[in-house]
């Protein structure tokens, strides 16, 4: 089994936004919420850069560690995904996430934050897959139909990687080498513990 | 200097910088002098750091990138905590257990007399069980979301536990409310009946007589236990108000780690208290004979009283002695 990875090339990424957009999209994502959204580290300085970010889907997802109704499990492709059947929307995966993945559709005061979405890698949620179902709570299940997550498919640079982590780290490590400079793997340290070392 | 050399060096010098500009270039790619993600950490202090930047989206928060040190707080809150939950609760039921076998019921040694006399009125019973009533259920409800997951969750399946904990969010969400209303109220009532005093020294002292039968050192209203007891709760309850209202309210609470270490000392608080209060419960019904009766019908035996609070029953009988002769003396 594949052990499915996101990677941005922040050396490729032109922040076109073209990948928040596809997801948005694709999903019929709730207003006010970015499964995916793209940040501009040194903005504006010599050698900024542009980082695509969504969840990292961790070894050892932090937010299923605090979640106290245990709604978080792990694909057996390494996709953390969650049931928003079982999710109270306390709240705690947001505080324990190093991304920022885990949103609410409401932000009122007392709790009150709805239902925890985040970015399913395009593959869905604990219901059937691709029935209506799990397209009304999670969004398209692409995985399912044997394609990419759509924000790294239409990634017209190619800047965003997403398929098996060992194989993106080797497109990633051939392209560090080829060009002679890279910014690093951004977030595999803290998600898999071990960043793309060239 | 003629105009002829002044052509001449400044063509000189244009040719000069023409020339070797592109070869400037050709060195440094300025593409290459990118941020790293490794440096960058570094540069901020590691692990603690954290990275953000710039988004075009409305939500500012989410110009944060990397924040690492976010997985120290879900060790701590997923299994830190879970575990001094679990073993506050258990370690003061097996104390109370092994203190039931030793020691069993504590009795009236003297017997029932009989005879009552008023310990609380319906003011003061009000306010505790408002307060005893909210916080068994925020304690339950609370200690839901810190094991639930392993106690609760394999016996009744995810469904029905994730209805309950859905429920109990929104009970410990308002229950909070009335639960500080009520700590307020028995922080007014009481609060003059427990200024630690001398006597309390000597209470100790003997341990309350609880170790030893027919064992009764003198006390007021409330004996040191009490207020031990009386100031954890008003203490602790204080603390758990106040860092379960920044929890309720998260944008007051400031930055995600002003957050996370209001979680840290709620729950800290929370197992604390929750051990203290279920030794009061035990004391005040199935550990001593007579006491339930005072948060009852608020009338407790006479001599349950002597023998727990003798300096209480003789404050009280001397004020009703007061009263009783200003009434029957008529006045001249």
């Amino acid at each position: 089994m594949a052990r499915m990875k996101f990677l941005c090339d922040a050396d490729r990424c032109i922040e076109c936004q073209a990948c928040v957009t596809a997801c948005k999209n694709e999903h019929e994502v709730p207003w006010g919420i970015n499964r995916r959204r793209v940040v501009t580290i040194n903005d504006g300085l010599p050698g900024e850069r542009s980082v695509s970010m969504a969840c990292m889907h961790c070894t050892d997802a932090p937010c299923a560690a605090v979640c106290p109704v245990a709604c978080f499990y792990t694909t057996d492709d390494g996709v953390v995904l969650h049931n928003k059947d079982t999710c109270i929307g306390c709240g705690y995966c947001s505080y324990a996430c190093p991304f920022g993945a885990p949103q609410y559709p409401q932000t009122a005061n007392f709790g009150t934050r709805g239902k925890m979405d985040k970015c399913t890698y395009c593959s869905g949620g604990p219901e059937p897959d691709m029935s209506q179902a799990e397209y009304v709570k999670y969004g398209a299940n692409r995985l399912a139909e044997g394609k990419l997550p759509l924000c790294a498919e239409m990634c017209s640079t190619k800047a965003l990687l997403a398929g098996d982590g060992d194989i993106i780290a080797d497109i990633y490590r051939e392209r560090v080498v080829t060009r002679g400079y890279g910014s690093g793997a951004w977030g595999w340290r803290t998600a898999y513990g071990d960043t793309v070392t060239v | 200097m003629t105009y002829l050399s002044r052509l001449f060096v400044a063509l000189s010098v244009v040719l000069a910088f023409g020339l070797s500009a592109p070869q400037v270039q050709a060195q440094v790619n300025p593409t290459q002098s990118s941020v790293n993600e490794d440096a960058m950490f570094q540069a901020l202090g590691g692990d603690s750091a954290v990275v953000s930047g710039r988004v075009t989206i409305p939500d500012r928060g989410a110009g944060t990138l990397i924040s690492p040190d976010n997985k120290s707080w879900a060790a701590l809150q997923g299994r830190t905590l879970h575990t001094l939950s679990i073993w506050a609760v258990i370690g003061m039921i097996a104390i109370l257990t092994l203190f039931y076998l030793i020691r069993g019921k504590i009795r009236i040694d003297s017997g029932m007399s009989g005879r009552t006399i008023l310990r609380f009125n319906w003011v003061e019973r009000f306010a505790h069980w408002t307060l005893a009533s909210t916080f068994i259920i925020l304690a339950l409800t609370g200690l839901n979301l810190i094991i639930g997951k392993s106690v609760i969750l394999p016996i009744f399946g995810e469904a029905a536990f994730g209805t309950l904990s859905a429920y109990g969010k929104i009970a410990h969400n308002y229950l909070a409310w009335p639960f500080m209303a009520s700590l307020v109220m028995i922080l007014l009532l009481w609060i003059v009946h427990n200024i630690p005093e001398k006597l309390d020294l000597d209470w100790i002292k003997q341990a309350g007589g609880l170790l030893k039968k027919g064992v009764h050192p003198p006390a007021r209203k409330f004996n040191a236990g009490q207020k031990l007891i009386f100031w954890a709760v008003v203490i602790g309850g204080a603390g758990l108000s106040y860092t379960g209202i920044m929890m309720l309210f998260p944008a007051e609470a400031g930055t995600q780690a002003d957050w996370q270490f209001y979680q840290v000392v709620h729950a800290l608080i929370a197992a604390a208290l929750s051990a203290i209060v279920i030794a009061h419960i035990y004391i005040g019904s199935v550990g001593m004979e007579g006491a339930f009766d005072a948060m009852g019908s608020g009338e407790v035996d006479e001599n349950w009283a002597k023998e727990h609070h003798s300096l209480w029953v003789e404050e009280v009988k001397a004020t009703q002695k007061r009263n009783t002769t200003q009434v029957t003396t008529p006045a001249e």
